[in-house]
């Protein structure tokens, strides 16, 4: 089979599974889930071996591997779609099919396949634990998902998504991903839908990104317009962006490059949870933390990162080297804001996955904020290192909760949160493997110095802000950096460290093979993944390993980014804060054992800067204001049937009118009755006239016949003579 | 056979009407019968339409299949008919969703043989109106098609039917007069109403000669809106667009489908066949207007939605919406004719006619799906009714995906394909549009979590009121639809290349 041919099919294994459940056996659970889990395996299996051809092709950045078909005719034109991997391309689809895969697996025993049905377990609400009887006595043991196969048809779906958005060759069908999984995101968010918390946040998590969306749309068809394509290939040439760079539009100063890259961008800013559309990324906490952890870390969110990255030439069209545009000054601006901002909400988070979520912010405004700044390699970098210690964190999150529950199941005191860490404590001798594997992630997120691969690709971020002298990037990014290091290792002090704070926490269990599989390999890439991407230049370890990722990413760019000189200061810096960072974390939370003892509840923290209470009164309201009441009631209403409904009085009083005052009145009184009456009344008073005596008639005719001949004569003695 | 091949359109056009008189003689008694008859008969028009879609040579310039008969030889009218690419698209429309809408009408009870024979009545006047070729025709189908819709809403309407009934039927009443006077006017002109003369002649007309004792170009603007307001109250475009939440919300199930689902298409095709290519220059000057009042359409009509508590009402305004995407696209055409932003323009017009056809039928059926087993409306009465009715609610959630335009379905494609070629052309209009399409999210999610999601009322889950599931029937009216929306999203070409010659030869 030709690369080519085996790219188109990679999408298709989970969509098949999708229909194939949905149809036929959403039923049976094996069925559903080998399907699923088989699925995932083909398309990791197709990604790796066009992964494996990749790199074996020389200057892949020119010749990429590409086909396309005819799509929508347009005129005498045609409107062609196809698929398209570059370097980048390639590099994403390896770290994608990867977790797309894992998630899958660890889904199964997250969803306690294999576990009995629960007692009171409905339709649309997690599972509430099955009383089962084992030699002699009772016990709770968790139950099994009421809704198992439909998930999993879910998770296909979303899985084709997300590798159509990859393999596209043009914005149009990236966007068809992109929009899939954002309906996917819905329904897993709300996948739990009968609890409210759960269906609001599904919905806030859609119309939300939806505002970025239709941006997006518009710069979609901007480009379409101003450049007669939608192919990236054709996109980024050199005249073409040329000609795109020098257009001038009426917005802010912007060339139609820039102006296009921003309506684009606002989309990313949406569908990463970039400030100000971060709001519905801690809420899609709601859903199951598979869900969390595949949309909401590895794939979905990544995937704006990735329209950026996609988009990179045309949005540095313009950029001369020297000077940000407009444009990049306001993508690094969102991004390094976005990463401080977040940073500082999750120090104060208690929910072991919301930290994660505020942290994936966080970390995504890494990224944007060093594509603001022109840093590509850095940013895929850290985009791809990421997605493998996040989803493996939200996994491990997702053990943890699991074991907790566990413990709440075993006690029966449903009142204690499993997902609250002031109720952990102590884990790490009750699941070692979650335990060490969630320590190695953590120590990722927070960039611990050479072993883990979050320390490189952050670390290149900050060298690069710092080379090129973007000190504010520098700065917040450092903060950020510190921060993150921060509330890292406050989480796994409070979860792992110390003695269990609860009775449920002393009972926690380690969790089963599909979920602890996932968590060691996703580890192994944690810890390995960034090893391909040392700098040349690193004191001791550079040039020992080719800088692999630098050379085969940049090549996807026209111009192969230069590596940067070495320096000191940020790599000093990046030590001091991710190490000052984990010792902090460590040492303020190492003694804290309730939630009044922690002194980073602060109000403003812990209500998120009060960014939904503030939305709330400014959009949402107004918008149901404005639907309601001034389009529906007073225009529609009253406006527009009010005037509607005065055609039908005033037809009725012209009618009225025409009836009383016309026909009743002129036709039938005085001309129909009228004439009768006239006539009656000369009729009564001529009688008199008519005695019968001959005399009498003769002197009338005598007075009448005088009468008239006098007429006769002044009528023509007079008037005919002046005539 | 020979027959068949030549008399193709009449028969396609004239068979519902003789089947309705054949109803007749049918035993009173005989719902069964009755039913079977006129899904049967149905059927024959929709195979028909298949026949000539697939003999239908794309390629080919003008109309084809034509047949002229006679009519009223006294004043210039004949039954012309014909059908290009435009015209193909909508009638295979009308002759799917008729036995769709049919088989919907099952569990009707009521005076049934009355009933089937108004909605094949209903079939031959819309179909009329796509076939027609001459502009007396196309006016008598136009007013043919109104009569079976007031008594359908009016006889086997919800509560406000007489109120909706009269409004409906008034209200483009009062638009056709206009068209009627301007429809005279070019007969006594030229002393023909045959369409394909029409186009010549009134275009070629000197510009300072004088019609009737005023300027042409007087002349031509009076009769340019009096087509345009018949239109656009049938579109409909705001703020003409009252009519149809009342009409939509009071018909019964299946007339809702076909009022949503071809009625509207008559308006915004009336603006495809005469207005663009009678009055090309009026169209460009008064595209401005044209594209405000769209806009205001998708905007207001979105908002609108938004605002309902009846999910009848929702998804009527929500026509509001998706058809102004249809004008604002008409209105790009118009503006800049000829160029491939407004083939673009135009191609997702008709396409969009088409996909909200099949997505606005769709979701008045399930509507009165779960209408016909709660007797309420009312959103706020359902809540978490996604258990009980899994299917409906996998079936309910596509096709609202479908109206919402999600990529991957038909919906987007079209909405697409508008913005795309309204947006070099009406730039601001279109930017403005997209306000429209947030709170098309908006609504479509509100339709779901008020009637799927949440805490179960329990008042549908137990005893006599417990909602049952979909049934057979009701999923094979929904499965042609289902198949459509996803194959036009995924592979729009079979349909959207015939539409795209068929734009490109005419405009």
């Amino acid at each position: 089979m030709t690369t080519e041919t085996l790219i188109w099919l990679i999408p298709f294994p989970p969509v098949l599974a999708f229909f194939l459940i949905v149809l036929f056996t959403n039923k049976n659970k094996v069925l559903s889930h080998t399907l699923a889990v088989g699925a995932a395996f083909l398309s990791w299996l197709g990604s790796m071996i066009v992964f494996v051809r990749a790199l074996g092709v020389e200057h892949l950045g020119e010749h990429p591997f590409e086909s396309s078909v005819n799509w929508l005719p347009t005129g005498d034109t045609w409107f062609r779609i196809g698929v398209l991997i570059d370097p980048t391309g390639a590099a994403v689809l390896f770290f994608v099919s990867i977790t797309i895969f894992m998630i899958f697996l660890y889904s199964v025993g997250y969803q306690n396949y294999g576990q009995p049905q629960g007692d009171h377990d409905v339709k649309g609400l997690p599972p509430h634990g099955a009383t089962v009887e084992e030699h002699g006595h009772k016990h709770v043991v968790p139950s099994v998902e009421p809704m198992y196969s439909r998930f999993f048809a879910f998770l296909g779906l979303f899985a084709f998504g997300m590798y159509v958005l990859v393999v596209s060759d043009n914005l149009l069908t990236f966007f068809v991903g992109w929009e899939i999984m954002g309906l996917c995101s819905y329904l897993l968010i709300g996948f739990w839908y009968a609890k409210p918390s759960a269906r609001d946040a599904a919905v806030k998590a859609f119309m939300t990104t939806r505002i970025g969306d239709v941006f997006m749309l518009l710069g979609i068809a901007y480009l379409y317009s101003a450049t007669g394509t939608l192919s990236f290939r054709e996109i980024f040439t050199e005249e073409t962006l040329q000609a795109l760079a020098t257009t001038m539009t009426p917005v802010l100063g912007l060339s139609a490059a820039g102006l296009i890259g921003l309506l684009l961008f606002i989309g990313t800013v949406g569908k990463s949870a970039q400030f100000p559309l971060h709001v519905w990324l801690p809420d899609a906490m709601e859903g199951p933390t598979p869900v969390s952890a595949m949309i909401h870390a590895a794939t979905m969110v990544s995937a704006g990162v990735y329209a950026v990255i996609r988009m990179f030439p045309l949005i540095t069209a313009d950029f001369t080297g020297h000077g940000l545009t407009t444009t990049m000054s306001i993508i690094a601006f969102i991004g390094a804001f976005t990463a401080l901002f977040a940073a500082t909400i999750a120090v104060s988070q208690n929910d072991v996955k919301r930290v994660l979520a505020y942290s994936t912010i966080s970390q995504l405004g890494y990224m944007i904020a060093a594509l603001g700044i022109g840093a590509y390699v850095a940013a895929a970098f850290h985009l791809i290192t990421h997605a493998f210690f996040k989803a493996l964190l939200f996994l491990g999150s997702g053990s943890v909760i699991h074991g907790m529950e566990h413990g709440v199941l075993h006690t029966g005191n449903h009142h204690v949160d499993p997902q609250n860490m002031f109720n952990m404590g102590g884990l790490r001798k009750k699941m070692p493997i979650t335990f060490w594997t969630f320590l190695i992630g953590g120590f990722a997120l927070s960039g611990f110095p050479l072993i883990t691969a979050g320390f490189w690709s952050k670390d290149e971020i900050l060298a690069d802000a710092f080379g090129h002298g973007y000190w504010w990037v520098f700065g917040a990014l450092a903060l950020a950096a510190f921060l993150t290091a921060f509330y890292t290792m406050r989480q796994i002090t409070l979860t792992f460290l110390g003695e269990p704070r609860t009775k449920e926490a002393e009972h926690a269990q380690e969790t089963p093979w599909p979920m602890t599989t996932p968590l060691v390999i996703l580890a192994f890439f944690a810890v390995t993944y960034g090893w391909v991407g040392i700098p040349e230049h690193f004191p001791g370890l550079g040039g020992l390993v080719p800088n692999w990722f630098h050379e085969f990413v940049g090549g996807t760019l026209a111009e192969h980014p230069e590596a940067l000189a070495f320096n000191w200061i940020p790599l000093i810096t990046s030590l001091i804060v991710a190490l000052g960072g984990l010792f902090f974390g460590w040492l303020v939370y190492r003694n804290v054992n309730s939630v009044s003892e922690d002194k980073l509840q602060i109000p403003l923290l812990k209500n998120k800067y009060y960014f939904d209470e503030a939305y709330d009164v400014l959009f949402v309201k107004p918008a149901y204001w404005i639907a309601e009441t001034l389009v529906y009631k007073w225009m529609d209403q009253r406006l527009i049937d009010g005037t509607l409904h005065i055609f039908g009085p005033v037809t009725d009083k012209i009618g009225s009118f025409i009836r009383y005052y016309i026909d009743l009145l002129i036709v039938n009184q005085a001309v129909g009755d009228g004439s009768y009456k006239v006539t009656w009344w000369f009729g009564r008073n001529l009688r008199g006239v008519q005695t019968g005596r001959i005399q009498q008639y003769l002197m009338f005719a005598l007075v009448i016949f005088m009468l008239v001949g006098a007429a006769l004569y002044f009528y023509f003695r007079y008037f005919r003579l002046v005539a | 056979m020979n027959f068949i091949d030549t008399h193709l359109l009449s028969l396609i056009l004239f068979l519902p009407s003789i089947a309705a008189v054949i109803m007749l003689f049918l035993p009173n008694e005989g719902n069964k019968l009755i039913r079977w008859f006129a899904l049967g008969v149905s059927l024959i028009p929709f195979l028909l339409s298949l026949v000539v879609w697939f003999r239908f040579d794309p390629d080919q310039a003008g109309f084809q299949f034509e047949e002229s008969y006679v009519w009223y030889e006294a004043i210039g009218s004949s039954l012309h008919l014909g059908v290009d690419g435009l015209s193909l698209t909508m009638v295979l429309l009308t002759t799917l969703l008729t036995p769709l809408a049919i088989l919907a009408s099952f569990s009707i009870t009521d005076r049934i043989k009355p009933y089937m024979m108004l909605f094949l009545f209903l079939e031959t006047g819309m179909l009329g109106v796509f076939m027609a070729l001459d502009l007396l025709i196309f006016f008598v189908f136009w007013e043919v098609g109104l009569v079976p819709m007031y008594f359908l809403i009016n006889q086997w309407g919800s509560a406000n039917r007489n109120y909706a009934s009269l409004k409906f039927l008034i209200y483009t009443m009062g638009g056709s007069l206009g068209l009627l006077l301007a429809v005279q006017m070019l007969g006594v002109l030229f002393g023909t109403y045959d369409l394909l003369t029409l186009y010549q002649r009134w275009n070629s007309l000197a510009p300072d000669s004088m019609i009737l004792g005023l300027p042409v170009q007087t002349v031509k603007t009076i009769a340019f809106w009096a087509f345009a307001i018949a239109f656009a109250i049938k579109v409909p475009i705001w703020p003409f667009h009252t009519w149809l939440p009342d009409a939509h919300t009071e018909a019964p199930t299946a007339g809702s489908m076909i009022l949503a689902g071809v009625l509207l298409k008559l308006g915004a095709y009336g603006f495809l066949r005469l207005i663009l290519p009678l009055y090309p220059f009026e169209a460009k000057i008064f595209a401005g207007a044209l594209a405000l009042l769209a806009t205001a359409a998708i905007v207001f009509g979105a908002l609108g939605s938004y605002a309902q508590t009846d999910f009848k009402r929702l998804v009527a305004y929500s026509s509001v919406n998706h058809m102004g995407f249809v004008v604002l696209g008409i209105a790009a055409a118009g503006l800049a004719a000829g160029t491939v932003d407004a083939t673009i323009a135009l191609n997702g017009a008709i396409l969009q006619m088409f996909n909200h056809g099949l997505s606005a039928a769709g979701m008045f059926f399930l509507v009165g799906v779960i209408y016909e087993r709660t007797h309420t409306r009312n959103l706020n009465e359902f809540g978490g009714l996604f258990p009980l009715v899994p299917v409906y609610g996998g079936i309910l959630i596509f096709t609202s995906m479908a109206s919402l335009g999600l990529p991957g379905l038909n919906g987007f494609i079209s909405e697409f394909l508008v913005v795309r070629g309204a947006f070099p052309i009406l730039t601001v209009y279109t930017a403005i549009s997209m306000l429209g399409l947030l709170f098309t999210g908006a609504y479509i999610l509100k339709g779901i979590k008020k009637v799927l999601h949440g805490p179960l009322n329990e008042h549908w889950a137990h005893g006599e009121h417990k909602l049952t599931e979909i049934n057979t029937r009701e999923i094979l009216v929904m499965a042609p639809l289902l198949v459509l929306i996803l194959w036009i999203g995924i592979w729009p070409a079979w349909i959207l290349d015939v539409i795209n010659k068929a734009v490109v030869m005419l405009f």
